[in-house]
């Protein structure tokens, strides 16, 4: 079941087409990653998903319905750029954000105590934002982006502005939430972050979108049959059986591409009287070889 | 609560709730009232009375210098010249007058001898009012030379009065166009002022929600023209607010200074001139002259409900017709010294408007008057004037109508500009690149 269904999606502006017929579909309860380039089109979706700008075609399908004004509720955003009154106090300004969204003053402040408890900030309630450190202003911004327990959290960028064991936190909050039940739509540049979280990727670039699927599933699509052997004794053949290629190879250690068809028992049977191996692994790509081999042949 | 009215609530809080706010609520008062009790009281209290030596050789004025609460006068019998200049000197006197008979004290040569010596520059009342004295004493001297009864001349000084009487409906009602005039010009600097003050903070509040970033994380909640609404109407009140407690402090810091210093004389009127720059003071200065009891049939003479109500009406409206334009305004730039180019459209029929409105005081029913009444930009400002000084309804309802039109209207265009504006940073907008906002359809 999917939570949210963007279908043929454009977006024109004034010069340029921001969006051209993008699809994707969020599973429920899933951590999507929404990726590319700078200037690719991620933050124009992500502005039509949560009603800032409209499409100029194309529709958007909250929870199989419409998207709707009243949707706002049910949608969490942090955006990439992204602030909070300096001169307000941190308590008052996030009650001011939760009302917003629809929660009472009541239901807003209990939440907002058990949520700036466990964030360690609930010191902070009293002081100027223009008084926190941007660690402890990005906290405050994380916390009333879901304190109204959207079904879908979209987190532009989320860990720009934390230290390490801050953005830790805020992943482990991020799958806890997914636990609870809440969708994700995470656009990011950090590849390795996008590695840890993502269930499902879609790619955008120029406008379009050039990839998605489970990021499993693309890892395999993407995987060449490349393998990474290491041995500690013996002596590595030099002559190899046909469908099997050494690409690269060193003291102690070699890969090997193998051919269709051919499958890695075959590679190990060949190899086994020759070497004492320590290690046999099948090299699959990462996120970041992919995100990078996939822009630069749309481009091409 | 929904949510434009919580935006509107959090507008008028964080501004109310500033230390700036409460300083400006007590000290505009207290300048106000400044400006018009400092001027009354320097007049009250004045400087000390001054000796003027009199050195009168032709005894033609023995006397007649009238002692005033400015100066008395010291005759001197049977001195020379030198004598009585050394006595200015080795004396407190102020000045020393001399009076020459010449040869045979002609009144002829009399006239153009006088002098006046002082070790110190003369002040120019001290001179005007000896010169007023003398030269009337001579003119008479000279009359009853030449055998002219004075008591005919006296009798035949004549000064004649007119009173305006407008004929509205079926009643003729004598009207004081000076203190209308007055009451009008000072709403209508008002509505100017205000509009300049509050625009800017409007202008001000969106230029901060964009350079903190937080306007996007807003307009995920709501709509960007409630945003903008919000704001504009949120400062208005803030505004109102203001002016209440201005007018209340006001009249109350004017009231205790005048019930403990002033004589009744100087009533609020007055005050109220003060204000109203250069005209509206030669007015009341008119009003003033004549007898007092007058003042409290002149008020009755203006149309109250009439006033305020336009007053109100002009005055929200003219700010929120602006204030949606500077709210524009912020949203298509990243920081204030970048408004410069936008700002100067904007400023300039407000700017116009004011200077108008001097014209009009004078000829409230010329062709200028006419159509800057009407047009919404510079009505606010014109339409006061003349309402104060009486203006056919039909014109009146005509020109609050279109001003609602006009309302609507920038409203309409800001609200393009800035849905596109708030959410552009780093980049320097045309008025090209605006043109293209205001087109699109988003």
């Amino acid at each position: 079941m999917s939570l949210l269904i963007a279908e043929n999606v454009v977006k024109d502006y004034a010069e340029h087409r921001a969006l051209n017929d993008v699809s994707i579909e969020v599973p429920s309860s899933s951590i999507f990653g929404l990726l590319g380039p700078n200037g690719a089109g991620k933050t124009s979706l992500i502005r039509i998903i949560n009603q800032i700008t409209g499409p100029d075609q194309g529709s958007i399908y909250l929870d199989g319905e419409p998207l709707k004004p009243d949707h706002i509720e049910h949608i969490g955003y942090l955006p990439e750029e992204r602030g909070l009154y300096k001169k307000m106090k941190v308590g008052e300004q996030a009650l001011y954000l939760a009302r917003l969204k629809g929660l009472s003053t009541h239901e807003a402040k209990k939440r907002l105590q058990e949520w700036f408890k466990r964030m360690e900030i609930i010191d902070w309630w009293d002081k100027k934002v223009e008084d926190l450190s941007k660690g402890m202003a990005q906290k405050v911004q994380f916390v009333t982006t879901v304190l109204h327990e959207p079904k879908l959290l979209i987190f532009d960028e989320p860990f720009s502005g934390f230290d390490p064991i801050n953005a830790n936190l805020i992943k482990d909050e991020i799958l806890r939430l997914r636990e609870n039940g809440a969708t994700v739509i995470f656009s990011t540049h950090r590849m390795e972050s996008v590695e840890e979280l993502c269930d499902h990727i879609a790619l955008i670039n120029k406008s379009e979108k050039i990839l998605d699927g489970k990021l499993s599933d693309i890892k395999n699509d993407f995987k060449n049959g490349i393998y990474r052997l290491q041995y500690h004794s013996g002596k590595f053949p030099s002559e190899m059986p046909s469908g099997m290629t050494i690409t690269d190879q060193s003291e102690g250690q070699a890969r090997i591409q193998l051919a269709e068809g051919i499958t890695a028992n075959e590679l190990l049977q060949f190899i086994l009287p020759h070497v004492g191996v320590t290690s046999f692994k099948e090299e699959i790509p990462s996120a970041n070889d992919i995100f990078i081999q996939t822009v630069q042949k749309a481009s091409l | 609560m929904n949510r434009t009215g919580l935006i509107i609530q959090r507008e008028f809080l964080s501004r109310v709730k500033k230390k700036s706010f409460l300083v400006m609520t007590l000290l505009g008062p207290i300048l106000m009232a400044s400006l018009f009790i400092v001027p009354i009281l320097l007049a009250e209290s004045g400087s000390p009375q001054k000796e003027v030596l009199v050195l009168d050789e032709t005894d033609l004025f023995d006397g007649y210098l009238a002692e005033s609460p400015e100066s008395r006068y010291t005759y001197l019998e049977d001195m020379e010249l030198d004598s009585a200049k050394s006595k200015l000197k080795n004396s407190e006197a102020y000045a020393l007058l001399y009076v020459p008979c010449g040869a045979n004290c002609d009144l002829n040569y009399i006239e153009k001898s006088i002098q006046l010596y002082s070790e110190k520059t003369v002040s120019l009342d001290m001179k005007y009012s000896l010169k007023r004295q003398l030269e009337r004493e001579l003119e008479n001297l000279k009359l009853k030379r030449d055998s002219v009864d004075l008591e005919k001349i006296e009798a035949a000084k004549t000064s004649v009065n007119i009173s305006t009487i407008s004929l509205e409906g079926d009643q003729e009602e004598e009207n004081y166009s000076e203190l209308t005039t007055a009451v009008g010009f000072v709403m209508a600097f008002l509505i100017y002022i205000f509009i300049f003050i509050y625009g800017a903070q409007v202008m001000r509040g969106v230029i901060e929600e964009k350079s903190n970033r937080i306007v996007e994380v807003i307009i995920s909640s709501v709509k960007p023209f409630q945003l903008m609404l919000g704001k504009i109407i949120g400062v208005a009140l803030v505004g109102l607010t203001q002016f209440l407690l201005w007018v209340v402090l006001t009249f109350a810091i004017v009231s205790v200074v005048q019930y403990a210093y002033l004589d009744d004389a100087y009533s609020s009127t007055a005050v109220a001139g003060q204000m109203a720059g250069s005209q509206a003071n030669e007015a009341i200065a008119e009003v003033q002259a004549n007898e007092m009891p007058k003042i409290l049939k002149m008020m009755d003479s203006i149309n109250f409900p009439l006033i305020i109500g336009s007053f109100l009406f002009y005055f929200m409206g003219g700010y929120l017709l602006y204030g949606a334009l500077f709210a524009a305004i912020g949203a298509a730039v990243d920081n204030e010294s970048d408004t410069q180019q936008f700002m100067l459209p904007v400023t300039v029929p407000l700017i116009l408007a004011i200077i108008v409105a001097q014209t009009v005081i004078t000829n409230p029913e010329s062709p200028v008057a006419f159509w800057f009444s009407l047009i919404p930009f510079t009505s606010p400002v014109i339409m006061m004037v003349r309402v104060a000084m009486g203006v056919p309804i039909s014109e009146l309802l005509l020109s609050m109508g279109l001003l609602v039109l006009g309302f609507f209207g920038t409203v309409w265009v800001a609200a393009r500009i800035y849905r596109t504006g708030i959410l552009m940073y780093g980049k320097k907008v045309s008025y090209s690149e605006l043109w293209k906002w205001i087109r699109f359809k988003g």
